[in-house]
């Protein structure tokens, strides 16, 4: 499989969120706004890549049996770094994902293709392969972040587009989470089949 | 034309049955509750029905037409018109017009068109719209008018409901603050603040009399709620009289409504008389349990809607016995 | 490279391994990342402390050592006033105040630190109270009349929709309050327990970089 072809398909053929429905909890949790969503998607990425290089590169020194755990101990390094590293550098950006950096660990994406991609291919199909995963869950969750801004506070990117006191404070809350994702993979499925 | 030719098993008597005469039946039971809120809040409420049925009516219209592609009319069977009149009388009689644009958009539109429309919809669709309102725009949805103020629309004076008071008592305003409830009998008749369809038990109970009479609906759910909020209010009522009395519970908020015309709603009700008591019991404590120890005032709406979607696993339970079916020994 | 086989030694071994490399690769992380950290901190309570006490007069500030009441309430001693922070339950989960009071014991600003209230509702607090806002709580004494809302009894007027994020805010206003007054009053000796003994010694580092004064 050529690395372009492994690129696209996460972010467009098994996209993350709209196609596998996986990692929904940062998914639900923290696109209460597009800039969230967009950090936390790139947050997500970089870990993914990560993982996966590293993943791939010491498979065959992982015995089968504690793959699991080995997968688990690299995931959780890089979510820590990040994690601290976040914290000293972009500290108004880590305020607001709070709780949700260091629950990438358990996100099941990262895992999922730990186990289903990186363990069985080589470094650049696996560097691709997260590339591509870590990019479409951040488009995903940057158009799900943007509709409920938008409609919920009268902003996009923190411009302001309307009166906040018109916005529908559903949107930003975690109903209006589910309302938006499952009109976004109804849309998804309708432009998928034309 | 492919379903001209109907084939079916006899009898083959008509029972003049339709979705529309039930319909009909249902906004023909709320003509008195309609006709309370206009005497109560005069223009805003007529301003706000005519809106929201208007809109409601608009919104199943356009949507089945150009999103659905459909030719067929479902705006006359009159659902719709009936969503719209419940979601009127659901929302305070000075609420802006875009609101109740927006309220008629989610209840037609999530609430029922998403889910393929008429009897498709796991929750009732006008209590949808409201409980969307209600968390989006909180500040409009809880400022309550001032009922007589015939002429006034968004500029009417608000002041507290009966619910409002009721809950100040319980979080620390004590006995003496249900002084400021107005008396048994206003509160019956509809001498108060309150979304605009919900303030008068007596109308809304006039509207429940004609339905049953007329066999829109039978008995269990608005008696099996009214009874089990009476009797668990006055229990907590005798055991500290910080909680409100019985009758002045079920008099207030859109407890009334709610029981006779919302969580009888055919689609999202279970359909055997034994489910249909699990579920109207259920309403009446989830009711209580969030009017007394909630965030908010009033739970009618939610208990409805949570119970709304317990009503396929009641109905899993509670499976009307099969005809012919020999009885296990 | 053959695949390792799932032995006992190799399995051992393996994870150890990468237990090792990862907890070695995460210690440096950390070593570099700890003093922008505590910077970022102590800038943070340093602003906080300035804005609740100064409000927007320029000038300087001479923090002294802080004192910890107990695991949430620390209070702020400085030239021209004092500043106390303490933590309430708010609607969405904890909500951390940092209040500043002059000698007479009336409050000169608030911010907030940290919260996980409503957005578009709750989250208001952090304008509601301020100077000639709505619920304006400046300049106000909590030690003459308790603050509370009015829906309560009180003179303040809560936030719209949030009275449960105001009570909380209220609350641990009053809370800040009653830990300046105790510490006015010398009573900082008799609270000071096992507990507050312990949490003293964790703030310890923080004096260092408070103690020098605050050039705005």
């Amino acid at each position: 499989m050529n690395n372009f072809k492994v690129l696209m398909n996460g972010i467009v053929k098994e996209n993350p969120t709209f196609v596998l429905l996986l990692g929904m909890c940062p998914t639900l949790g923290t696109t209460s706004s597009a800039l969230n969503g967009a950090s936390m998607g790139l947050a997500t990425t970089f870990v993914l890549i990560c993982s996966n290089v590293v993943i791939s590169l010491i498979k065959n020194l992982i015995p089968d049996m504690v793959r699991i755990p080995s997968f688990i101990v690299v995931i959780a390094s890089f979510v820590t770094a990040l994690q601290m590293c976040m914290q000293a550098f972009v500290p108004g950006i880590y305020a607001s994902l709070g709780l949700f950096i260091p629950l990438i660990v358990v996100n099941c994406i990262i895992l999922g293709r730990a186990e289903a991609f990186a363990c069985k291919n080589g470094v650049f199909s696996s560097f691709f392969d997260g590339l591509g995963m870590g990019l479409g869950f951040t488009i995903a969750l940057t158009v799900l972040g943007a509709v409920r801004e938008i409609l919920g506070t009268g902003h996009l990117f923190g411009w302001e587009l309307y009166s906040e006191n018109y916005g529908m404070l559903m949107f930003v809350l975690a109903p209006g989470a589910f309302i938006v994702l499952g009109y976004l993979i109804a849309i998804v499925n309708k432009l998928k089949k034309a | 034309m492919a379903n001209k030719l109907i084939i079916s098993l006899s009898p083959h008597v008509h029972g003049r049955d339709s979705v529309q005469r039930n319909m009909y039946g249902v906004c023909i039971a709320l003509v008195p509750a309609l006709l309370a809120s206009l005497f109560y809040f005069g223009w805003g409420a007529a301003i706000v029905m005519a809106t929201s049925v208007l809109a409601c009516v608009f919104f199943e219209w356009a949507i089945t037409r150009f999103i659905l592609k459909s030719n067929r009319l479902t705006i006359a069977d009159g659902s719709a018109v009936l969503t719209g009149l419940l979601l009127g009388f659901n929302l305070p009689s000075n609420l802006p017009l875009w609101i109740i644009i927006i309220g008629a958009l989610v209840a037609i539109g999530i609430g029922k068109l998403t889910f393929g429309g008429l009897g498709c919809n796991p929750f009732n669709p006008a209590l949808v719209g409201r409980v969307f309102l209600l968390v989006s725009f909180p500040v409009q949805m809880t400022s309550w008018p001032v009922s007589g103020q015939l002429t006034a629309y968004t500029d009417a004076t608000t002041a507290a409901t009966p619910l409002a008071i009721m809950k100040h008592a319980v979080n620390g305003g004590g006995v003496q603050a249900l002084a400021e409830l107005p008396s048994s009998m206003d509160l019956f008749l509809g001498q108060t603040g309150g979304c605009l369809g919900e303030v008068s038990a007596l109308a809304l109970l006039i509207g429940l009399i004609y339905m049953l009479v007329k066999r829109i609906i039978t008995w269990h759910i608005p008696v099996s709620i009214l009874g089990t909020v009476a009797i668990l209010s006055g229990l907590f009522h005798l055991a500290n009289p910080v909680y409100a009395s019985p009758e002045q519970v079920l008099c207030t908020g859109g407890l009334m409504l709610g029981a006779c015309f919302m969580a009888t709603d055919y689609v999202t009700s279970p359909m055997t008389a034994q489910g249909q008591l699990v579920y109207g019991v259920s309403i009446g404590l989830l009711t209580v349990v969030i009017r007394m120890f909630g965030a908010y005032p009033e739970g009618m709406s939610f208990a409805i809607l949570i119970m709304n979607a317990f009503t396929p696993l009641i109905n899993t339970y509670c499976k009307p016995k099969r005809f012919g079916e020999v009885m296990k020994k | 490279m053959k695949k390792l086989k799932s032995s006992l030694v190799n399995m051992v071994v393996v994870l150890t391994a990468i237990s090792v490399i990862a907890g070695g690769a995460l210690a440096y992380i950390n070593k570099i990342t700890q003093d922008p950290i505590k910077a970022i901190n102590a800038k943070n309570l340093q602003d906080g402390i300035k804005k609740v006490i100064l409000g927007s007069v320029q000038g300087e500030l001479q923090v002294e050592a802080p004192d910890s009441i107990n695991e949430s309430t620390v209070v702020y001693p400085t030239d021209k006033g004092v500043a106390v922070e303490t933590v309430a339950g708010g609607f969405g989960g904890p909500l951390k105040v940092l209040v500043g009071f002059n000698e007479q014991g009336a409050i000169m600003g608030y911010t907030i630190l940290a919260t996980q209230e409503t957005p578009g509702l709750g989250v208001k607090a952090e304008t509601w109270f301020q100077k000639g806002q709505k619920g304006d709580i400046i300049g106000k004494n909590p030690g003459e009349k308790e603050l509370a809302v009015s829906k309560d009894g009180g003179e303040v007027d809560a936030i719209t929709a949030s009275t449960i994020t105001s009570r909380a805010f209220l609350g641990a206003v009053n809370a800040a309050y009653a830990a300046y007054k105790n510490r006015q009053e010398g009573g900082t000796a008799d609270v000071a327990s096992g507990a507050t003994q312990s949490s003293r010694q964790e703030n310890a580092e923080i004096p260092a970089a408070s103690n020098d004064s605050i050039n705005s």
